[in-house]
């Protein structure tokens, strides 16, 4: 038991443990919205943009580099809906010039300015150091918004997710209902950008809910089950991480790894058939209706 | 040329043209929808039925002519199954569901709206069905699922696109049945297809399409070699059996081959 008990001792991994847990959770719950409307790529695109906004923010503002860094991606996030939708660029092309222009720009300046926050590796790969109460309070605060969001529009992010063009029809604003999804997005990704890493935390919208997928065939069990997964994940692989001596991020998503190849091999091609299709990439213009009524 | 229903007029499109990027895919098209509307429309691929039905659905807006809707008229959209994700993880009575989207807005169904759900799968026969997955429905289950989606909405008009494609005989008569039934309860209904025959037999009004309206009808006006070869561009002999009419494509040119 001191295993367990020891690292809460320090007051630092204390407030990491809460993070990452927290983390796993808020990733694991919106991941079910982005893995099953093919969105994957938006959100592996959106961390890459967003650190881009992270080192930029701290040159200029570094105070409020967390503020800048959240206006950061969610400008991303309408650019690249915006460009997909003026039908001239594809989606994917979109997200590969977006955000990848973004995620140099970060690189040139944390290597031209250096940076007051978090180190250049911290912010690639997480870390469990450094995180104040400020972060902790974002972190639970964008959770809150994240589940009242879903909660009073469950229904219709069901709907729009299944079958946009229906949804549409009969009442549902899909295209406003996307752009909310994208803000929700954007903020959960920068509040677990220090402790997952911005290279890992598309790792972490997919896995829990790939996982959620092979268990259930329903969605409000799939929800439930990649939420409890993410939360899993986020405990588990900080004390790993603790132990191991390597960035919280990578042994958060290892864990998540691990739990997928146990969980593969329990339900075996019924996991694997449920599963089929989730990859499915959608492209941004075609998710959305021609005209709204 | 207009539906041939009586009644309140719920959709109406005067003129209309409709186009996908630079190319007309419907030209100067007048279709009425009446309150007692039950039409089939038929035509080739890309003749523009489904676009015709995105048109009255609202979600394709013409390039040219004038379309007036009914203010505040309920409309239900059944898709075709070819378009549907069936490994999407929703059970019969969450598809179902979902369409109630306006006034609860909380997760779950409340007694009275779960109620309401039973008793329209029930109408349907696939009560028993509920809590299966939608992957796990034969394909007559599948059309039956989506049109207690659209009618949990209490729909005047029940646009449906391609209902008929995909099933077996047996099941496409169960469909055309019931949506007969639903015509005799009130809703207007207008659907495309390919099936002519099915058609023929179970629809009082068809509508010929390729780029504009060719002919609209009783099927008796409408199923004639002429019209059909004008619509689908090739060569159809219509019989008539007990009554029906039956149409045979590809019928044979008449040749003189020296021997």
């Amino acid at each position: 038991m001191d295993v367990l008990f020891e690292p809460l001792s320090y007051a630092f991994f204390n407030k990491g443990l809460i993070v990452a847990t927290l983390s796993g959770a808020l990733l694991g719950f919106i991941g079910v919205f982005i893995v099953l409307r093919g969105m994957s790529y938006i959100g592996h695109g959106l961390s890459h943009s967003i650190f881009g906004g992270f080192a930029a923010s701290q040159l200029f503002a570094a105070q409020f580099y967390m503020l800048g860094a959240g206006l950061w991606g969610v400008a991303s996030a309408i650019a690249i809906t915006t460009v997909a939708r003026k039908g001239r660029v594809g989606a994917d092309a979109a997200i590969g010039v977006i955000t990848t222009a973004s995620f140099a720009l970060g690189v040139a300046l944390f290597a031209k300015f250096g940076t007051s926050g978090p180190s250049f590796e911290n912010a690639l790969f997480g870390s469990i150091l450094g995180i104040s109460i400020q972060q902790i309070i974002g972190l639970v605060a964008v959770s809150i918004l994240a589940a009242v969001f879903v909660f009073l529009r469950y229904r219709a992010l069901i709907f729009s997710t299944f079958d946009p063009d229906v949804a549409d029809v009969s009442g549902v604003r899909v295209a406003r209902l996307e752009a909310m999804l994208m803000i929700v997005l954007s903020l959960a990704i920068l509040a677990t950008l220090t402790v997952i890493g911005v290279t890992l935390v598309a790792a972490m919208l997919v896995i829990p809910a790939v996982i959620g997928r092979m268990l259930t065939d329903s969605f409000g069990k799939m929800l439930a089950w990649s939420t409890g997964i993410g939360m899993f994940c986020g405990f588990v692989g900080m004390y790993a991480s603790y132990y191991a001596g390597v960035p919280s991020g990578t042994m958060i998503v290892l864990v998540g790894a691990a739990i997928f190849v146990i969980v593969l091999a329990i339900t075996g091609s019924r996991g694997l058939r449920r599963s089929a299709g989730l990859d499915k990439h959608h492209d941004v213009a075609e998710l959305a209706p021609v005209v709204t009524r | 040329m207009t539906g041939t229903g009586v009644g309140e007029i719920l959709v109406r499109l005067d003129h209309v043209s409709a186009r996908y990027d630079k190319q007309i895919v419907l030209d100067h098209v007048d279709f009425h929808v009446h309150e007692d509307q039950f039409t089939g429309i038929v035509g080739p691929s890309g003749a523009g039925k489904t676009t015709l039905l995105r048109l009255l659905l609202g979600t394709l807006k013409p390039v040219a002519g004038t379309l007036t809707t009914e203010p505040d008229l309920r409309v239900a959209y059944v898709p075709q199954l070819e378009t549907v994700d069936w490994n999407f993880p929703i059970t019969v009575f969450e598809c179902v569901l979902m369409s109630r989207t306006h006034g609860r807005r909380l997760p779950w169904a409340s007694a009275a709206e779960r109620a309401r759900v039973m008793s329209v799968l029930d109408r349907l026969g696939i009560a028993d069905l509920a809590q299966r997955h939608i992957r796990e429905l034969s394909g007559g289950q599948q059309q039956r699922m989506f049109l207690a989606r659209a009618l949990l909405r209490e729909p005047q008009l029940l646009l449906l696109d391609e209902p008929t494609s995909g099933v077996d005989v047996s099941t496409r008569h169960d469909i055309l049945h019931l949506l007969g039934d639903l015509h005799e309860d009130g809703v207007a209904i207008v659907l495309t297809t390919h099936d002519l025959n099915g058609m023929a037999a179970h629809l009082p009004h068809l509508v010929c399409v390729n780029k504009r309206i060719v002919a609209d009808g009783p099927p008796a006006e409408v199923i004639t070699p002429a019209v059909l070869e004008e619509t689908f561009g090739a060569r159809m002999e219509v019989l008539e059996h007990l009554g029906m009419l039956v149409v045979v494509d590809g019928a044979p040119e008449i040749r003189t081959e020296a021997m």
